[in-house]
């Protein structure tokens, strides 16, 4: 099968055709946000980082702003600088035109203050968005797609239903060749070594086993026994037994497919196939992260509903809680219905059909509800 | 018909409710195009498992097709399958004694 999308320099295709606006410190949230607001066409990121970070974290939120910026999702990128953030904005820039994609940097203490950069700002992205505009939909094979899962809010039908529909769904594009991305490091708690099986090397194995002990030992320096809380008073009474049963829940929205290769927040996947990315839990810091892997479709697994989408990438919300696709039809796009006689792999196939659909300009409604400026960067922390 | 419980993979030993069911009720199953039906030794809530089969103390219990946890006590099929008669083998016990990396 394939799909329309949007052929991009470097090679890659996008689902969607955006402007990017991306400020690269808080301080300059509000200037890149009213560059947006008076230009059709462009997506702010909206978020709370780029200054006072440690070492390791000022390199991680470089790397999420270039990644980010790379997602084929975007057309052209507009950077909003204050100036004295520690952020290597010309370096991003640089990373962003080699990939031969359009990009302006503007640094509010050089322009003079806001009402000049939103001005130039402006002008800039009007004709980005004339450019962007001519960029026509084009027939790709499936193939050229990346898929990426995240669940939240969930509950006992999310590691029943949604999670497994959503990861039958990556099974199908996986075995065509395409590339799939899952994430939420603290979910994998109990079921890593099963994790760690799938991997296509003892090497990746053991990294994936490393990656969840780093982050326990995270919480464990504070005093937080992650594992030993697990399942939680409320998950018993749900049904869950044990830590592997709530985990491989979780991760059954990766699907089953052998494990390529695992990467760090706000990393891009060198290898197609299935990847993992480290990350938090939290939902909208793990949309970040699964655009900045490269995502152009993201399912959105949720028990108890949530309206949550990401800037960049059409957000596909799933769940298989009846009483919850009715209250919240507004913002759920797939229900997954465990009563029928189909099995999972049938309804993932129908998940993946409406992907199709999604990726080659279907809106969902996060989308139409424009539920996706505001994601923010998880950081390991402390703060300066 | 509707579905009463879900076996997630052809290798499971348990299936999970998907609706509050009561003791002695026959309860249909399928996966993977194989029929069976099992009758229900305790009432189950929506979300809790029950065995497929009897299941020996010390044997796994598997979901997804994977290893959930061993049973501490012999289980009857149709019983109820929870923390009473499972225990996890990943919990932090085994953890610590694994070797540091």
């Amino acid at each position: 099968m394939s799909f329309w999308g949007y052929p991009r320099p470097d090679g890659s295709v996008g689902t969607r055709n955006y402007v990017a606006v991306i400020p690269t410190v808080v301080c300059a949230a509000a200037t890149a946000r009213q560059i947006s607001d008076n230009v059709k066409g462009t997506v702010p990121f909206l978020h709370h980082q780029g200054c006072a970070l440690a070492p390791y974290d000022l390199e991680l939120v470089n790397r999420t702003f270039t990644n980010l910026a790379l997602n084929p999702n975007i057309a052209a990128v507009v950077l909003v600088s204050l100036g004295c953030e520690p952020i290597d904005i010309d370096g991003i820039a640089e990373r962003i035109a080699q990939s031969g994609k359009p990009v302006e940097k503007l640094v509010i203490q050089q322009v003079g203050g806001t009402i000049a950069t939103v001005e130039k700002g402006v002008r800039i992205a009007r004709q980005m968005v004339s450019e962007a505009s001519e960029v026509k939909r084009e027939q790709f094979d499936e193939s050229r797609l990346m898929f990426g899962s995240e669940c939240g809010g969930s509950d006992t039908t999310s590691g029943l239903g949604s999670n497994p529909a959503i990861g039958a769904a990556f099974d199908i594009l996986v075995k065509k060749g395409g590339s799939a991305v899952f994430s939420e490091t603290t979910e994998f708690i109990g079921a890593e070594h099963l994790l760690a099986q799938r991997a296509v090397t003892p090497q990746v194995g053991k990294q994936i086993v490393g990656m969840v002990r780093r982050y326990e030992e995270r919480f464990l320096e504070k005093g937080v026994d992650m594992r030993g809380t697990n399942p939680t008073k409320g998950n018993i009474e749900g049904g869950l037994t044990s830590i592997e049963e709530k985990s491989l829940g979780a991760i059954s929205k990766g699907g089953s497919q052998p494990i390529q290769e695992i990467y760090e927040y706000g990393e891009r996947p060198k290898k197609g196939g299935l990847s993992i990315v480290d990350g938090p839990g939290y939902d909208a810091p793990s949309l970040t992260a699964l655009a900045a892997a490269g995502s152009t479709v993201i399912f959105f697994s949720t028990g108890r509903g949530t309206p949550l989408g990401s800037p960049f990438v059409p957000v596909i919300k799933v769940t298989a809680n009846g009483l919850t696709y009715e209250k919240m039809k507004d913002n759920i796009d797939f229900y997954v219905d465990l009563a029928r006689k189909d099995n999972i792999n049938e309804i993932g196939k129908t998940l993946y059909e409406e992907a199709l659909k999604v990726a080659s300009g279907k809106q969902t409604k996060a989308e139409i509800l424009d539920q996706s400026s505001y994601n923010g960067i998880f950081i390991v922390g402390p703060l300066a | 018909m509707e579905r009463k419980a879900i076996v997630l993979n052809s290798k499971d030993n348990v299936a999970t409710a998907l609706a509050e069911l009561s003791a002695g009720e026959s309860i249909a199953l399928e996966v993977d195009k194989n029929k069976s039906s099992v009758k229900l030794v305790n009432p189950i809530q929506f979300g809790h498992k029950f065995s497929l089969v009897d299941i020996k103390a010390g044997a796994t219990i598997l979901k997804y097709g994977e290893v959930i946890g061993e049973a501490t006590k012999d289980i009857k099929a149709g019983e109820h399958v929870h923390v009473h008669n499972v225990a996890s083998t990943r919990g932090r016990g085994d953890v610590t004694k694994e070797p540091a990396k």
